[in-house]
């Protein structure tokens, strides 16, 4: 045993660059940053509201810009993140809510699936109520 | 008897002659059917004895040989060499001090078990001649999983929040917690929510999900964490809403 | 160490997820149609208008611009401390008050209609 050993901790530097290190980071950056696109389409809907509010014609000023490219693009890509942050969120659902009938615990699936059906459910009456039927 | 050649990327470090860790290459002839930490051991009587890790069990039960595997929190004696093609990179568990070779400070954690006061407090104090506590399976099977912990830190060295915030105490402190929480034996939940529901207690978890990825015997403490967070925010509310209410 | 407050803003972030998880991309569906010229008479202004005039109507949107907004604001001030911003203070309280912000200019917008 050496005598008067020396402790010096190595303490490695965190960078940002953590995000790579393995697909699963990557993933959980792609969740997050579905958050821009929910966010960003609120701020739409928020906009939208001003320009119901203000008449017709600012309505149909705000129609017309929806057509545009940049919002078309921003659609689709606003489609793909949101369905990837309710994919992820019913996915993770079970983990925080667990349900015990009895002794064991309801598989995660059938917890994950009854949200699911739900989302689905819901997806089919707000376009019914919106009169897409 | 079939050999297997393999070339093992280790990071050094010594903390009495040297700055900063550096990388080692060792060449061995391994057996086929083992894993890294039986390379690792071939190394270290064959080749360098200086080599420097922790390793116990051999058999995943005691948690001691945690290490990263080609950039992955993993148990050495539960990574078989042949998943592995090329090089395999062997350095110490990510987010904590290193100490010497693939030996880290685990002095942090080891506090941060004891924080959580991992034992039975129980609800009123039991007579001496009470007899023993009750427990149907079921009740058991609420807590069971949480139980399975075998201090390995791999969640630790996966969780990307522990590494960008320390103070954080972490997904295996907050599973052996709520294990006693969920305990129908156990009185002690308020006691231990000055310590996991704190801010370096459960709200520093972002949902990564990495620590229950990596957990080599599936105690999920994501899970843990977000039943702790959900608990903890109807404790609030209810409390702030409606004081007059006596739990 | 003391019970955090945290609650406060993570509560609303749960429901807000929850919410959207269930409704944004069915109604970003409907915008998208709109964007592409289908089903027009879905978003004539007379509809919309005598949709968005009722009190239960104004009271739905206005709370799901609040929990949509809020449980963005919460995941962007954990992002950018994930990504090495350290001044979560200001980062939280610039991204929660955008989120009343965008609130109160809904339910103001609301209240016109």
């Amino acid at each position: 045993m050496a005598q008067g050993m020396s402790r010096k901790p190595y303490v490695r530097p965190m960078t940002s660059e953590w995000i790579f290190r393995h697909p699963r980071y990557v993933r959980y950056m792609v969740r997050e940053f579905s958050c821009l696109f929910i966010g960003g389409w609120t701020l739409l809907l928020v906009w939208g509201l001003k320009q119901l509010a203000e008449g017709p014609a600012a309505w149909a000023a705000f129609l017309q810009w929806l057509t545009s490219p940049a919002s078309i693009v921003f659609h689709v890509a606003a489609l793909g993140f949101a369905s990837y942050h309710s994919i992820t969120w019913f996915n993770l659902t079970p983990k925080a809510l667990p349900v015990q009938r009895g002794e064991e615990f309801l598989p995660d699936r059938a917890i994950s699936g009854a949200h699911f059906v739900a989302w689905a459910l819901v997806s089919v009456a707000i376009l019914f109520l919106a009169g897409a039927f | 008897m079939t050999e297997r050649a393999v070339e093992l990327e280790v990071l050094r470090y010594n903390p009495e002659t040297d700055r900063e860790p550096r990388f080692q290459r060792y060449s061995v002839n391994c057996r086929e059917e083992w894993v890294v930490l039986d390379a690792l051991n071939h190394v270290k009587e064959t080749v360098d004895p200086t080599l420097s890790y922790r390793w116990s069990c051999h058999m995943a039960v005691c948690g001691s040989c945690g290490m990263m595997i080609n950039g992955e929190p993993k148990l050495a004696c539960k990574s078989f060499l042949r998943d592995y093609a090329g090089v395999i990179r062997v350095e110490p568990l990510a987010h904590f001090p290193i100490e010497r070779d693939l030996v880290t400070v685990i002095d942090d954690f080891m506090a941060k078990l004891a924080r959580v006061k991992p034992y039975l407090i129980p609800k009123e104090p039991a007579p001496a001649n009470g007899g023993e506590y009750r427990q149907t399976p079921a009740e058991l099977k609420k807590f069971k999983q949480f139980t399975l912990c075998i201090n390995c830190m791999l969640c630790y060295a996966a969780c990307p929040e522990y590494g960008i915030i320390p103070k954080y105490i972490g997904p295996a402190a907050i599973a052996l917690a709520h294990r006693y929480n969920q305990d129908s034996r156990d009185g002690g939940r308020e006691a231990r929510q000055e310590e996991i529901a704190a801010t370096e207690g459960a709200w520093e978890c972002s949902f990564v999900g990495a620590c229950s990825e990596v957990c080599p015997e599936h105690v999920d403490p994501a899970g843990a964490i977000q039943q702790v967070k959900i608990r903890s925010t109807v404790d609030w509310y209810k409390e702030h809403l409606m004081p007059w209410r006596k739990e | 160490m003391a019970i955090s407050n945290k609650p406060i803003v993570w509560g609303p972030f749960a429901a807000g997820g929850t919410l959207t998880a269930f409704v944004t991309p069915v109604l970003v569906l409907l915008t998208l149609a709109a964007a592409l010229g289908h089903a027009p008479d879905l978003f004539a202004y007379d509809r919309l208008h005598a949709f968005a005039a009722h009190w239960l109507a104004k009271i739905l949107i206005a709370g799901t611009v609040f929990l949509s907004l809020w449980s963005t604001a919460h995941r962007l001030r954990i992002t950018c401390y994930d990504l090495g911003v350290r001044a979560d203070t200001l980062v939280a309280t610039i991204v929660y008050a955008g989120a009343l912000a965008g609130t109160a200019a809904s339910v103001i917008f609301l209240a016109r209609i």
